[in-house]
């Protein structure tokens, strides 16, 4: 296609625009880059002289910083097991039961989640768990996560299963499945896709929350790597810039990791839509 | 192989009735159409069969027994889904073998049938492949297998042949005719293609708002159908039907409408009796029934509208005065121009009366009609 | 007759158990808790720890006191300080930002696009308490990366974080949110079929017309979406907290951090909840509000659908 000359401008003018936005938005997040490879970083942008692992080193020695990290792979895979199985029941019955009073269950459950906000419900949050006798307990955040998690995990799957034709189990059944048959050599590799993303936007949630576990955590053996690097820089006095920029380096990596994934495998649209 | 039998079925959804009081019986062995548009009840009367809806009042049985409250997978059923249904993270050999699979058949067992079934189906060098891998045609007999790969009592189809392309739904419907008559199975099969209905039944249900309006052999379907609506709906172009008035003279009734002239007919009993309703009759010709004539005599009049050449023959469509349209198929060398006025003529014999209602007319001598 | 359905009814009730019993614990059971607890002298520690008083009415008229409402570090001071947050950051920011940056990536090289895309959503996906420290690092006084340009251009330098905080969480939260915005619109102007703006061509729009001409009328949806959600998120968003804690002296202390520190810095578990009433109060309205569109939209499309 042949452009005009004003056309040309236009389109050289839009690209220098977004050019400099994009430069913008990238400016706060480019220390990181270079930070964590640089022995010698402070909070300045500086080029790595040499470019080094020791940072990481440093980190991988640190018994703390690596616990945290355990912590968060704990809360976050003990979230992704109890919302991906009691979502996946919930809106499999959800969309293919004749229980009445299906629409507004899924209504009045969104409506509440929006409402009971972390910021909103944080006391009475920390007072079910201490009533519980969970208080400092990795099973009090993966729970809390679950519950809030749950109502939108349900609604995108329900949403998912909607889209799958029924004709699936209806044929398995006619050939003679039991309902329990269908509903796991048909229905659930069928919906594994759906299952998969939400369980992925599930664990990038837990992996990156702060404040759920801040106050239902007490002890530093419990803490995952979000407190840990929080009290690192906010209560340590001077923080030890090295080792922070490598440490909250490796502790990004899984969320761009499972972010390039779902964008790769899915489209990043559909993982746009639903993070919250 | 097995009879299937509805007693006074209803299915409601809510308010609406998709299935209304249908009595029905198929024999062991026939190739039974339901036909009728969208929304007539005859998915759900399949769907019912198959006992995935269960109706609201009456009863279901397949070989004698009752199956109303039965779960599908207790009745011994082979059905094909319009969608093929196929799962899509089974190989063509595990989607075929899953029927054997739930029944607790071995996996060499498996393994063998569906490749003998396949085989048959001519799709048995595909099996490895996920069914995204295979072209429409063959999934349709990927489908067909999976029914086939068990032994069931009735064999069920909803629309399987609508999501291919024409050439391959002729292929594959030959194919089915063939299959149906070489087992003997006891097929029922939904279709909106009338012409489809003609091709594979052996009787055809006709169903019209939850209703069976017909249920008789296709060719009894065509030459009397029993009402407008079956004339209307079987038939490519359907039947042409013009409304005209009735008088009574003597022994014989006269028949007339705008452009059309008409022998006096027989006053026959069934005539008589559809006069008493009122003098408003429809009168229904077949377009191949039709030809250009010179002669006034048993002719409908008009100007020709349209004339498609469809290769040895042509359907030409007149607009009669009163703008209603009538339509014959002719052979192409019958020349007549776009504009120039025109007569159809028509033997006395093929002509159809319905009445006030749409009903047929019976003729003199047609036993319980 | 028991009607057939995929999954009976019993089976349906079981599949909802696990769900229905943390959704219930978790969500159902702190909105009716925190309402009660606001109605006591509930604290963290103390004998009203263990048995707190009703005190009616008192948590709320202290936050509604009118000779301290609006005075730093109180209610009035931080709701206010919220609302212009909200419209500010949320409604003002991310939204217009968002929007510029979705229909600039329709005119740009791909290339780009994936350039920008990556750093605008880079923004938005990443841990926020990196984000947070991420900041921390580039506003430092002495050595981060926004003095260092702004000495090299010839500026002075400036503590931001001491003299302009609210200004800095405002571009903070512009900056960390503005992906969400322009994904939505990203994907409504790319539902507009492509020869709208081929016609619109044809007949010699400028690029500023085809914009105020086609596009906006045709994602007026997306845009009450997006400012709906936004302000939602925003209005409940904690992030801040992990860049200034609130501070200096209260002047960045949104409504989700004042319910944090009365509730555990001072620990007035009764005074907090009050406040956590308060905020879900609001996010009622804003959720009715939400739902009643996305409804009416469902409903109007199935009307679209059916005609």
């Amino acid at each position: 296609m042949k452009l005009t000359t004003p056309q040309f401008l236009s389109r050289v003018g839009f690209s220098a625009f977004a050019a400099i936005l994009g430069a913008l938005f990238a400016l706060p997040l480019i220390w990181f880059i270079f930070a964590p490879f640089n022995a010698r970083a402070e909070m300045g942008l500086a080029l790595p002289d040499p470019f080094t692992f020791s940072n990481f080193e440093t980190v991988f020695g640190n018994s703390l910083a690596i616990h945290a990290l355990l912590n968060s792979l704990i809360e976050g895979v003990g979230a992704v097991i109890v919302v991906g199985i009691a979502a996946t029941l919930a809106a499999y019955a959800l969309s293919r039961s004749s229980i009445p009073g299906k629409g507004a269950v899924t209504y009045i459950l969104l409506l509440f989640s929006s409402v009971v906000s972390g910021s909103a419900a944080m006391v009475p949050i920390f007072l079910i768990v201490s009533a519980l006798g969970l208080i400092d307990t990795q099973v009090a955040v993966i729970l809390v996560f679950a519950g809030g998690l749950l109502p939108t995990a349900m609604f995108i799957l329900r949403d998912f299963i909607d889209g799958i034709p029924k004709s699936y189990e209806e044929s398995a059944m006619v050939a003679g499945a039991s309902p329990v048959q269908a509903f796991f050599d048909v229905a659930l590799p069928v919906i594994r896709p759906g299952i998969v993303v939400v369980v992925v936007w599930a664990f990038v949630n837990v992996w990156g929350g702060f404040l759920i576990p801040f106050i239902l955590l007490r002890s530093s053996e419990q803490m995952p790597a979000s407190v840990a690097i929080y009290s690192f820089y906010s209560e340590a006095g001077t923080p030890i810039v090295t080792l922070l920029a490598a440490y909250s380096l490796i502790y990004s990596l899984p969320v761009i990791a499972l972010y390039l994934f779902v964008s790769w495998r899915f489209g990043f649209r559909f993982f746009g839509g639903i993070k919250a | 192989m097995a009879s299937v039998e509805f007693r006074s079925v209803t299915k409601s959804f809510g308010s609406f009735t998709a299935v209304d009081h249908v009595d029905l019986s198929i024999g062991d062995g026939e190739f039974v159409c339901l036909l009728g548009p969208s929304g007539c009840g005859k998915t759900t009367s399949l769907r019912m069969i198959a006992g995935l809806e269960t109706p609201s009042s009456g009863q279901i049985l397949i070989g004698g027994d009752d199956v109303t409250g039965l779960h599908p997978k207790d009745r011994q059923i082979s059905m094909v889904f319009q969608d093929y249904a196929l799962y899509p993270h089974m190989n063509i050999a595990d989607n075929i073998a899953y029927p054997l699979k739930v029944r607790g058949e071995s996996q060499e067992k498996r393994h063998a049938r569906a490749q003998e079934v396949a085989g048959v189906l001519k799709i048995g060098d595909l099996l490895s492949r996920l069914p995204s891998q295979i072209s429409g045609g063959q999934q349709q007999r990927t489908s067909l297998a999976r029914a086939l790969v068990y032994p069931s009592r009735v064999y069920l189809f909803d629309e399987p042949l609508s999501n291919l392309d024409a050439k391959l739904r002729l292929e594959a419907r030959g194919f089915l005719n063939h299959l149906q008559r070489d087992m003997g199975m006891t097929a029922i099969y939904v279709t909106h293609d009338q012409a489809e209905a003609m091709a594979l039944a052996t009787r055809i249900a006709v169903m019209d708002r939850g209703r069976i309006v017909q249920y008789a052999p296709p060719i009894e379907i065509y030459r009397r159908p029993a009402t407008t609506f079956v004339a209307n709906f079987v038939g490519n172009p359907p039947m042409n039907l013009v409304p005209v008035t009735a008088r009574a003279e003597g022994d014989s009734v006269r028949l007339s409408a705008d452009g059309v002239t008409l022998a006096p007919l027989p006053l026959s009993a069934g005539l008589k009796a559809a006069l008493a309703a009122g003098p408003t009759l429809t009168l229904g010709v077949r377009p191949e029934h039709l030809s250009v004539t010179e002669e006034a005599d048993n002719s409908i009049g008009g100007k020709l509208f349209a004339n498609e050449n469809m290769g040895p023959e042509s359907l030409v469509t007149m607009e009669r005065p009163d703008a209603s349209r009538v339509t014959a198929r002719i052979f192409t060398d019958d020349h007549v121009e776009v504009g120039e006025t025109v007569r159809f003529g028509f033997a006395p014999e093929h002509v159809t009366l319905f009445d006030g209602a749409g009903t047929r007319i019976p003729r003199d001598g047609e036993a319980g009609l | 007759m028991k009607q057939f359905s995929l999954l009976s009814r019993r089976a349906a009730a079981l599949f909802l158990t696990p769900a229905g019993l943390l959704v219930a614990v978790f969500v159902l059971l702190p909105f009716f808790w925190v309402i009660v607890v606001s109605f006591t002298n509930r604290t963290l520690l103390g004998v009203t720890a263990v048995h707190p008083d009703f005190v009616g009415l008192q948590n709320y008229i202290r936050l509604f006191n009118p000779s301290t409402f609006f005075t730093r570090g109180q209610f009035g001071s931080s709701l206010i300080i919220t609302t212009q947050f909200v419209l500010l950051s949320a409604l003002i920011g991310q939204a217009l930002l968002g929007l510029l940056l979705a229909w600039l990536m329709q005119a740009i090289p791909p290339a780009l696009k994936r350039a920008v895309e990556a750093a605008v959503i880079g923004a938005w996906i990443l841990p926020e308490v990196v984000i947070g420290f991420a900041w921390f690092a580039f506003l430092d006084y002495d050595n981060g990366t926004l003095n260092m340009i702004l000495t090299a251009l010839g500026l002075p330098r400036g503590d931001f974080l001491l003299q302009q905080p609210f200004w800095v969480i405002v571009i903070f939260n512009t900056w960390r949110g503005a992906a969400f915005s322009m994904m939505l619109f990203n994907s409504a102007f790319s539902s507009i079929p492509p020869s709208y703006f081929q016609a619109a061509d044809v007949a010699g729009a400028s690029s500023f017309q085809k914009f105020r001409d086609i596009a906006l009328p045709l994602i007026r949806g997306h845009v009450v979406t997006d400012l709906i959600l936004i302000t939602m998120w925003t209005f409940n968003v904690f992030t801040p907290f992990l860049l200034t804690h609130g501070g200096p002296a209260y002047r960045t202390e949104l409504l989700s951090i004042y319910n944090y520190r009365v509730a555990f810095k001072d620990f007035e578990f009764g005074q907090g909840s009050a406040v956590g009433v308060i905020i879900m109060l609001i996010n009622l309205v804003l959720a009715l509000i939400y739902l009643s569109i996305g409804r009416r939209r469902s409903k109007a499309e199935r009307e679209a659908a059916a005609s």
